[in-house]
């Protein structure tokens, strides 16, 4: 009975890496995407179609003419935005999986003004009145779960994800109800937005562009370089620690939930003002999701989520343009992409550790034998190893 | 075999993390039918030792022996079915599950049965080794001496011959701790291997039949406990001879700082976590608070720097402006408005790191935890904490690589030198320093009683909360019992006995007042 | 009476689909793993079921092809976050959106491929998935309409969440189980196998959840390939579980409770906009959530591990 545990060591064992290097985790990288792309190849070949031509013409279709760039732009900047929203409440350790619903009341609360404020205010004065209505309030909409979230500690993972729907539903009570158009017969629809209250273009794209970038450094600064930004990351690691620091933890949790949920209603905003030009449920189109798994590849840092975010509406609109190429379902784009995501999700982990496998027998026992020959003096005692030994018994005790 | 009465034997063990190495050539034998101490400093591998023994961690090379027969235990299961049983340090039980229910976790299936048969062979198993516990109690109703029972009987009911026990006094009060240790000799008695893993002296004397020490993850020495003594043991286990002593200093100008005047605290479930405390708290002096954990040590630390809600009472702060003698009560203050008096808190959770310091940030981070939001700017300014944090590291030794080391990569002792350090520098007029030692080797205890003397001689008021009463007993120039959030008492360290304060922290005895 | 008998009726039918979802889910919390993923495994289940059941004209392939759909969805997932130890909200999430495309992917492929653009599934099949007809008990007045004239895969829900019941509450299995989800290190101290575990109960709760989309493409659909079908029901379980406390008893109740408000307006003409019908069991749910963080009750809780990844050498 007791031979029965095996005889051998297991077949490999994990090694945590202390600090994994960007090189590797470049390659790494790199490596699943080209494993994501064979994999989609091998759905496109069931599907009959030539995966080099296909991928040729998702690349060409998003950024190889100058109408397909500017498209892919257009897509990237409301996920951009929603990203860094969703990015400021990951830094406090907030599941925030609300931004599709605070993006959805940034446009409502944009349209509203939009449809009824065209010719009372000069136009650049309605850009910064529905600008400033959607960061209002995408803010406030996201602080009522904050609120539950600092006072009872509700699960704002599913509180956030409930509004989504109560948001999806008002813009449809609105469509079918206060602000349906009049003048459209057959589907109901809310108008669209009068000329006045268009984002204007700049180099081809609409303004919300100059507006995510600028975000960005916002929102680098304020994450990285200010006391808010410190109490963020301190309310993230630790309540404790910040009610000990003297913090007031529940208004940090408010404001920082607050800035998020306002960054998603820009997105909003600048998404019906500047592209839709009209208020409809799919406002929103999934960049809350997408924006969560933008955030968490991009590591929550500001510049990567401007590289991710660019990359995944290249990937989308490259899907887009398959579709009308290769006649293929547009939901192949949601399947390539989520088979992108789940390498890129996977190989975090070979980032993080290393797989050692067992030693050939003979190895080990050689191994075994130097080892013992050499005590102490294979092992340099410098003078961060043993802190760090420490360390690690101390980190034992915890938990 | 050769060594037939060997219950496990361990030659040559190696355990690596990343590039720190925690266990490195360990070898030690336990026999049937003894009890064995495992006496390490921190740091000396001896949780890493216990998790592999476990089949948690995967030993890197050596060999494990039981009974004779060489093993390779790879997970908890191949550990059961060795015969080897663990008490962890901190309980791994099912919270919102009933005794019984975790001791019948995971059983294999051959021995599954009805839930009434199992509670019939479990009260069985609680009267041979007078063992007492409500089997349908939630583990989250229960005290920490219930769970340790739970605890026991879980690796008894599996038929453990090994027993081995990490740290399992740390939480008992003295009582508490002679009934286990009674427990342990029956078993003993049985013919049980028993290893039990401790730091503390006297315990290791009480109840060991052998002493095998590590030092720095390797095995210093084996001796018979009844030919040894407890400096001996010392020297041997830090590798030089110490004094076992601490400083005590005359305690002179002694000045009222802290009157806390009837102070009740109820927690969220409207438990009484402090009842009607009262005490004072002099400049130049060291208050020592004893208790069994959780009697209210917490609550009062954290009511006196205004992290806790206070039902009732006054925490009247004395302070001299402009010559005049003031007296102010703090109570509704915010922490930050405390804080800036002058009351200065280190407190040290049972994870360490839990609060008053920030895991994953760098030390110079940590060091404008409190004083971030000193200045009127937006921004923060990293320069003064970066030359903060480069004097603490040199004044007090710490062994970092640099300030921009996160402090979860330091050795415990530093991590409660960095927050003590940070404390201290910002020139308290009161330091509350809760079990500012847990954990902590006997050399970084040192350290951290001398910084506490050293405040004491500049006529801070310290108010000392700690676990050790040998420790409570030299350093302290006096202690209040707490028990269930009273106060018993007030005794003065020089003339009381350790048995005394041990009878009030469990509510018998006491009423003295020093 | 009529009146209400058809509306628990319809309730009990709409109700279904979503009772699978939050089967397979709370079975996937209880383990200790949050599974936003749902919704995506039911649009597998949905789409593959249909599938099997429009190649092979068989209604047994159609369900099991449907759960395999699911388990190999919650297959992903639990590779992902067991083994590769990701984050459990964007695995989630990425499965969400891979199901998604993937079922409509396959039903768009197989409408294509079918005369007139228009794929149904044989009225031998559909024949299958039709309401229950026993002789002298469907009819029976009332209660016949109300216990015994439902297809075949209402019984099954309800099969399902009362065995799930017994296997957590009465078995050393489900102990073991629930240990795991409450506190794997625990679990894993008692040699509990903790990973094997997480893969069964994450496949199978996968593999339930596919139901609920085959349930919806076989009967709710009535046997035919429509596009976005699943729209949004797997969200919806999700936030049942949490209505359901947990309890696969409770979660019968509440599937026909929310089935019954997303049928409400057919039945009770008030003077709401359909929007705010819709909006009914969201806005429920999160007064769910809401009692049950302010009350602070101990045991109707999400189980402690869920969310959070299990690694034995990590403490």
């Amino acid at each position: 009975m007791r031979k029965a545990n095996g005889k051998n060591e297991p077949l490999f064992r994990l090694v945590k890496l202390d600090s994994p290097s960007w090189k590797r985790g470049l390659a790494q990288r790199a490596l699943a995407l080209l494993l994501a792309m064979v994999c989609g190849a091998l759905l496109l070949l069931v599907l009959r179609k030539n995966p080099v031509a296909v991928y040729w013409q998702m690349i060409v279709g998003s950024v190889g003419t100058k109408v397909a760039l500017t498209n892919t732009i257009r897509m990237a900047i409301p996920l951009l935005i929603t990203t860094l929203g969703i990015t400021v409440a990951f830094k406090l350790r907030y599941w925030n999986i609300g931004g599709e619903g605070q993006v959805c009341l940034g446009a409502i609360a944009a349209t509203y003004f939009a449809l009824n404020f065209v010719g009372k205010v000069p136009s650049w004065l309605l850009f910064v009145i529905m600008f400033a209505a959607g960061a209002l309030l995408g803010g406030l909409w996201a602080a009522i779960p904050a609120y539950f979230k600092a006072k009872f500690n509700t699960n704002e993972t599913l509180f956030t994800l409930m509004l989504n729907y109560v948001a999806v539903y008002i813009i449809q009570y609105l469509r079918e109800g206060p602000w349906m158009d009049p003048q459209q017969t057959g589907f109901p629809q809310i108008p669209r937005f009068p000329m006045e209250a268009r984002l204007p273009k700049v180099l081809g794209v609409h303004v919300g562009w100059i507006i995510a970038l600028v975000l960005v450094v916002l929102v680098y600064v304020y994450l990285r370089k200010t006391k808010h930004g410190y109490e963020i990351a301190v309310v993230g690691e630790s309540m404790d620690t910040a009610r000990y620091a003297g913090m007031d933890v529940k208004k940090i949790i408010l404001r920082t939930i607050f800035i998020s949920g306002a960054l998603c209603g820009v997105a909003g905003m600048v998404q019906v003002s500047g592209a839709d030009f009209t208020l409809t449920e799919t406002v929103a189109g999934g960049v809350g999701f997408t924006a969560i798994t933008v955030a968490w590849l991009a590591k929550l840092n500001p510049a990567l989520i401007l590289v991710v975010s660019f990359l995944f509406s290249m990937l989308e609109k490259g899907a887009n343009s398959i579709q009308t190429v290769f006649n293929i379902s547009n939901a192949a784009a949601d399947v390539l992409t989520g088979i992108i995501l789940f390498f890129m999700l996977g190989c975090e982990f070979f980032i993080r550790y290393r797989v050692v496998f067992r030693k050939k027998k003979q190895a080990r026992d050689l191994e075994t034998a130097i080892t013992a020959a050499v005590p102490a003096a294979a092992q340099p005692e410098s003078v961060p190893t043993q802190p760090e030994q420490e360390a690690k018994e101390g980190a034992e005790c915890s938990r | 075999m050769k060594h037939q009465n060997l219950a496990v034997s361990i030659r040559g063990l190696c355990k690596s993390f990343g590039p720190v190495a925690a266990n490195k050539d360990l070898s030690l034998d336990v026999r049937w039918g003894e009890i064995l101490a495992l006496l390490g400093e921190n740091g000396s591998g001896k949780s890493t030792l216990v998790n592999m023994l476990s089949g948690l961690y995967l030993p890197d090379a050596g060999s494990i022996a039981v009974d004779g027969e060489p093993v390779y235990i790879r997970t908890p299961a191949d550990s059961f079915r060795l015969g080897i049983g663990v008490i962890h340090q901190h309980f791994k039980l099912v919270d919102v599950m009933t005794a019984l229910e975790n001791i019948i976790l995971g059983l294999p299936k051959k021995s599954r049965k009805s839930k009434k048969a199992h509670e019939k062979a479990v009260s069985e198993l609680c009267d041979r080794y007078g063992l007492h516990v409500d089997l349908h109690k939630k583990v989250y109703n229960m005290s920490v001496g219930e769970k340790q029972t739970v605890e026991i009987l879980k690796v008894l009911y599996r038929g453990a011959r090994i027993l081995i026990l990490d740290e399992p006094t740390a939480v008992l009060t003295p009582q508490e701790i002679d009934r286990l240790f009674d427990i342990l000799r029956k078993m003993r008695d049985g013919g049980k291997a028993i290893i039990i893993i401790t730091h503390k002296l006297n315990e290791v004397m009480a109840v060991s039949d052998r002493v095998t020490v590590l030092r720095k993850g390797e095995t210093a020495g084996t001796v018979e406990t009844a030919s040894t003594t407890a400096s001996q043991l010392a020297a041997f286990m830090v590798g030089r001879e110490i004094n076992l002593d601490i400083e005590r200093v005359e305690p002179k100008n002694l000045s009222e700082r802290l009157n806390v005047v009837n102070l009740t605290c109820v927690t969220e479930d409207g438990r009484k976590a402090l009842d009607n405390v009262s005490f004072t708290l002099n400049g130049g002096e060291i208050l020592g608070v004893a208790g069994v954990a959780g009697s209210g040590q917490k609550e009062l630390c954290e009511a006196i720097a205004g992290l806790y809600p206070v039902k009732g009472g006054a925490i009247l702060y004395k302070n001299v402006v402009d010559g005049i003698e003031i007296s102010e009560n703090i109570v509704g203050k915010t922490p930050r408005e405390i804080f800036q008096k002058g009351i200065a808190m280190a407190f040290i959770p049972e994870d360490r790191l839990g609060m008053g310091l920030v895991a994953r940030m760098d030390i110079a981070e940590n060091m404008m935890l409190k004083s971030y939001n000193d200045t009127k700017s937006l921004f923060v300014d990293r320069k003064k904490p970066t030359e903060m944090a480069k004097t603490l590291i040199e004044r007090l030794d710490i062994a970092a690589p640099g300030v921009n080391t996160q402090v979860s990569r330091l050795s415990g002792g530093n991590v409660q030198k960095v927050l003590l350090g940070r404390e201290i520098s910002s020139d308290p007029t009161i330091l509350i320093s809760a079990y500012p030692v847990r954990g902590l080797d006997i050399h970084s205890s040192y350290t951290i009683y001398r910084l506490l003397n050293e405040q004491k001689q500049k006529g801070v008021a310290v108010l000392f909360i700690g676990e050790d009463l040998d420790v409570l007993l030299a350093l302290c120039d006096r202690i209040m019992v707490l028990c269930g959030g009273k106060c018993v008492g007030i005794v003065d360290a020089k003339t009381a006995k350790k048995e005394e304060i041990g009878l009030m922290m469990i509510g018998e005895g006491g009423g003295a007042y020093a | 009476m009529q009146q209400v008998i058809n509306f628990i009726y319809a309730a009990v039918l709409a109700g279904t689909p979503l009772l699978f979802g939050t089967l397979g889910e709370i079975l996937t919390e209880k383990v200790g793993n949050l599974n936003l993923g749902v919704e995506g495994m039911m649009f597998m289940g949905a789409a593959v079921g249909f599938a099997c059941g429009y190649y092979t004209d068989s209604a047994l392939l159609a369900v099991l092809g449907g759960f395999a759909a699911g388990a190999l969805g919650g297959l992903i997932y639990a590779f992902l976050t067991v083994t590769l130890k990701a984050n459990q909200n964007v695995t989630g999430l990425t499965l969400t959106i891979f199901g998604v495309g993937f079922g409509n992917m396959l039903g768009d492929y197989i409408m294509r491929h079918s005369p007139g653009n228009a794929a149904f599934v044989s009225e031998k099949v559909k024949a299958a998935f039709a309401k229950l007809n026993v002789p002298g008990i469907s009819d029976l007045p009332f209660a016949g309409k109300l216990f015994f004239q439902y297809n075949v895969l209402v019984y099954l829900a309800i099969a399902i969440a009362i065995l799930m019941y017994i296997f957590l509450q009465k078995t050393q299995a489900g102990l073991n189980l629930r240990a795991v989800g409450e506190n794997p290190a625990a679990a894993d101290a008692v040699s509990v196998p903790v990973t094997r575990y997480k893969y069964l109960a994450i496949c199978v709760g996968g593999g339930i959840s596919g139901l609920g989309g085959v349930y919806v493409s076989m009967t709710t659909t009535g046997g035919t390939w429509v596009y976005n079908c699943v729209n949004g029901l797997g969200w919806i379980a999700v936030a049942l579980v949490i209505f359901a406390a947990w309890s696969p008893a409770k979660a019968i109740v509440g599937s026909y409770v929310f089935g019954g408000l997303s049928v409400l307006r057919h039945y009770v003409v008030l003077e709401i906009p359909v929007a705010i019908y819709a909006m009914l069991p969201f806005a429920a749910t999160i007064v769910v959530l809401l009692v049950t963080s302010v009350r602070q009750s101990r045991e109707k809780l999400q189980p402690k591990g869920c969310g959070i990844n299990y690694d034995r050498e990590e403490r």
